[in-house]
Order: C-alpha cells, then structure tokens, then sequence
C-alpha cells in the first residue's frame, strides 16, 4: 500500500506491506538506522522515538498508522555539529557502553522531560497532583521502559539530570 | 507476522465484517508478531472521536481511545480517582502508556508463556489441545477462579482499579449496552478462549466512571521487579472512615484471577468495625477460602494476604505495627 510518512520535518512516499511496522520503515526503507532494534516486542525501548513529541515503542507500531503524525528519530534531534543538550550530557557522563540502547535513551529522555515539565505523576511521585522533584527514583522509574544492558544506568541518571538542569544530588 | 488487510475506519459503523479492531497496538501486534493472533483483517480506530474524558452525571466518560498517560495525568482524574491514576502508572513503561488505550487496555490478553508459545497446548489459544501451565511453569497464574482448562490470569492494573471503582464498559453494537465492570470478564470455566462479553462486531466506546467515592484510595503492586512488570499480586482500596471505624470498603485485587477479583463478603466484613490487623486477616480468610496453588504460584496465596493487610493499615491510618 501507498504510505506517506513524516520523518525529522520530511515527507517520504513509500510503498510498504501493511505488516510493516515503524521501526522497519525507518531502518530498511528510510536508511535511519539510528534506531535500534532490540526485541522487536516493546520490552527493550532500544526503538524508541517521538510520535508528535510523544515517546512510544516503533516495533509495535505500524506505519500505515501514523501517516498524519510527525515522527522525531536520532538524527532529528541533533547533529555530530549541532548536539542536542541529552546528546551532549550522554557524552560528557559517559551515558553508555556499547551504545545499542543510547538512541532510544536519548528519544525517552527527551519527552521524558517534557512530560515532567507537563506536570505528569509517576509511580514514584509520592503526591499525584504536587510538583516533581527530578531525583534519582523518579528517573529510573520514568525510564524503566529502556533497558541497558551495558548497566551504564548510573551515568544515564546523571546524564538526564544535568541536561534538565537540576542542582543537588538528591538521592 | 501473517498477512492482514488493513483499513482506516472514519466511522464507528466503517469497519468491515470479521475485522480486528486496532487502536494502540501494543497488545495485539506483539501476538500477531508471534503468530498467536492471525487476523486477515485490521480496522484502525485511531481516527475516530473516542478520545475525550467529560463529565457523565456525577461521574465522568473516558472515551474508548483516551491514552492511558493522558487519563493518568488527567487533572480531573487525579484528584477524583487517585486510584485510577496510580493503577495506570503503576503499569507498562512511559512508550507504551502513550500508545495503549483505555478500550485496549481492557481487552488485552493474558501473558501466560504457554498462551504466547504456539508450540505448546494451550485450551486458551486453541480449544481442546489441553492446558500446559497446569503442571508447568506457573509462578504468575490463578489463584482464584481457575478451571481445569485454564489458570491464565488478566495481567492487566487498570482493569482493577476500574472494578475498585464500579465502573461499566460502554458497548456500541446493534443493541448497544452498558456492562458493569464486575459482569465484563468471564471465568474460564471449560471456554477459556472466551474472556469477556463482547459479542463479535461489537466495540467499546467508553468507559463510564460514577460519582467520586473519595475517601483513601491506594493501588499496591507486588512485582518481581520495581518497574514495568506484570503483577503478582495487586490490591485495589478505597476505604472511608467515620470515627475510627470502616465506613465504606471496596477492594479488588490483580494477578490472582482472570478478572479483576472482587469479594463483597470480606467488604461487609470490614464494614462498621475498627481497623485491625485481627479484622484483615479475617477479610484476607474469606477472600482466600476458595484460593488454590499449582505449584509455582503457591506463594501468591499468603503474598495477597500480607498485601491485603499492608494495604488496609495504609489505607485506614493504622500505624504499621512492624
């Protein structure tokens, strides 16, 4: 079927089995290969990227689904010249081993902080509706959607929380 | 993943006979992919109006395609139905909360290994062919309600909190209905391979949520890992207090059956007295007079009543008495 995808501010036509999911149409028929695939089943987070701004899984999601909707990779954060901020902080906190998981860490942590700016609770916050200290269990539990399996998650927290700004070293 | 037709429904009648319904995805693609669910035919819902919450007499109407971040953010929700948002956050990851929906949500399916294995017998997945988990690896399977063709238990969290909360399940169909929440799922009995009451052709329009019940409102998951996992064991609560004594209880608990449990025996129980560990433990004796192990899932029994009664002490103010 005729699928027209948006992709980092470009309009692609494509010709695609309706099977395809997201993740594929970006790797084998875009050639973003900034996202990875992991487990293909929505467990790993190593696909993640950004629906209209909005973090979700790119295996479990097909593209013929999400032609009217803007789709954010990698690449359309930031360049090797022009590094986004969570780019920058991965680099500079050694936020990765192996690197296999660090683009969907990086799309995560992007809305992940939209999403506390936005005001929205977690399973952490120990109040529902009063404001959201970034501390150390708040971000992993906001991020437990993305596996590491390099375990460089320290690194990753002090690499979130230095992009976002916060001061302290709450625990 | 077996080849399908797909369609893009403009209209809630727009959706051709026999079709799947698909709306988030990240139930039904993950069982296709493993070729446990083979539908020939898709139909998208994601482009119809079913993505409002409002208000529906002295409660609220959360549209069938209401994202399960955006009604655990909800500022309505948060402050009427605590426990409706910590459910949902209590469950799945950040991606998949923003994908999931509320009518998905509810008819996701079981995640017993043998279910998803199509290699193995399963009466779930194919009627007849015997049950594997019966004898086999089941540490997350039911306690209550099970039947010797199934033991899969609903993985779901919000389901629980929805039956905590008298909910029902608005269905559009040729005669369309309101089920309540408590009437929605089936035992497995001897027709496992039928979950709910929905009726083929039928869909889910919204979830109907009554007045506010107030009073102190907890969801407490035991889990094999802090985040983003199914639970062992989940308790639903909203308790009301008048004088130190228990004015109102609903409790409904997760992981332990094929459907969000409820016990209204142990509620009546707790109805008028002082909290107590005693009282709980009298609750917890009721809830699990019927309750049965199958080996790897025998710990689920006394584990739901050590969480029954961590979750009431919370719940009605007692200090925790180690």
């Amino acid at each position: 079927m005729q699928i027209s995808l948006s992709v980092n501010g470009t309009s692609h036509e494509l010709t695609l089995d309706p099977r395809t999911t997201l993740l594929d149409a970006l790797r084998q028929h875009l050639g973003l290969t900034g996202t990875k695939k992991g487990c293909d089943h929505g467990q790993c987070g190593a696909c993640t990227v950004l629906l209209d701004g909005r973090r979700v899984s790119a295996c479990l999601t097909l593209a013929c689904m999400v032609q009217d909707q803007p789709v954010t990779t990698i690449e359309g954060l930031g360049t090797p010249e022009a590094l986004s901020p969570l780019q920058q902080q991965f680099l500079d906190h050694d936020g990765f081993q192996c690197g296999y998981c660090t683009p969907g860490q990086i799309c995560s942590a992007t809305a992940m902080l939209k999403e506390i700016a936005a005001g929205w609770p977690s399973h952490a916050s120990a109040d529902l509706t009063g404001p959201i200290a970034l501390t150390h269990a708040e971000i992993a539990e906001r991020m437990s959607g993305n596996l590491c399996r390099c375990a460089a998650y320290a690194n990753i927290v002090d690499a979130i929380r230095q992009a976002a700004g916060a001061q302290g070293d709450a625990a | 993943m077996k080849p399908f037709t797909y369609h893009r429904a403009s209209t809630l009648t727009d959706r051709p006979a026999g079709a799947t319904i698909i709306a988030g995805g990240t139930n039904l693609l993950d069982l296709m992919k493993h070729e446990v669910m083979t539908p020939k035919a898709l139909v998208d819902i994601t482009a119809l109006d079913l993505n409002r919450i409002e208000a529906h007499g002295d409660g609220l109407r959360i549209g069938a395609l209401v994202r399960n971040s955006d009604l655990a953010a909800d500022p309505v929700i948060r402050r009427d139905y605590p426990l409706l948002s910590r459910a949902l956050l209590a469950g799945a990851s950040g991606q998949l909360r923003n994908m999931a929906t509320t009518g998905g949500n509810l008819m996701q399916r079981t995640r017993c290994p043998y279910f998803y294995d199509t290699r193995m017998p399963c009466n779930k997945r194919e009627p007849g062919s015997g049950c594997a988990a019966i004898g086999g690896v089941n540490r997350n399977h039911a306690i209550l309600g099970a039947s010797p063709a199934c033991i899969a238990t609903y993985p779901g969290d919000m389901a629980v909190a929805l039956r905590a909360l008298d909910a029902e399940v608005e269905i559009e169909s040729p005669a369309p209905r309101q089920v309540p929440l408590s009437e929605f799922y089936r035992l497995p009995a001897d027709t496992p391979d039928v979950e709910t009451v929905m009726r083929p052709g039928e869909i889910i329009t919204a979830v109907l949520l009554p007045a506010p019940a107030g009073g102190q409102q907890r969801y407490r998951k035991v889990r094999d890992r802090a985040s983003y996992a199914f639970a062992l064991v989940s308790v639903a609560a909203i308790i009301g207090m008048e004088n130190n004594r228990i004015a109102h209880a609903a409790l409904a608990f997760g992981g332990v059956a094929a459907k969000p449990w409820r016990d209204p025996g142990a509620e009546a129980l707790l109805i008028g007295q002082e909290p107590s560990d005693t009282l709980f433990g009298r609750a917890a004796d009721l809830i699990l007079q019927s309750a049965g192990g199958y080996g790897g899932n025998d710990f689920k029994i006394p584990l739901l009543r050590r969480t029954l009664i961590a979750t009431l002490r919370d719940a009605t103010g007692m200090e925790a008495t180690a």
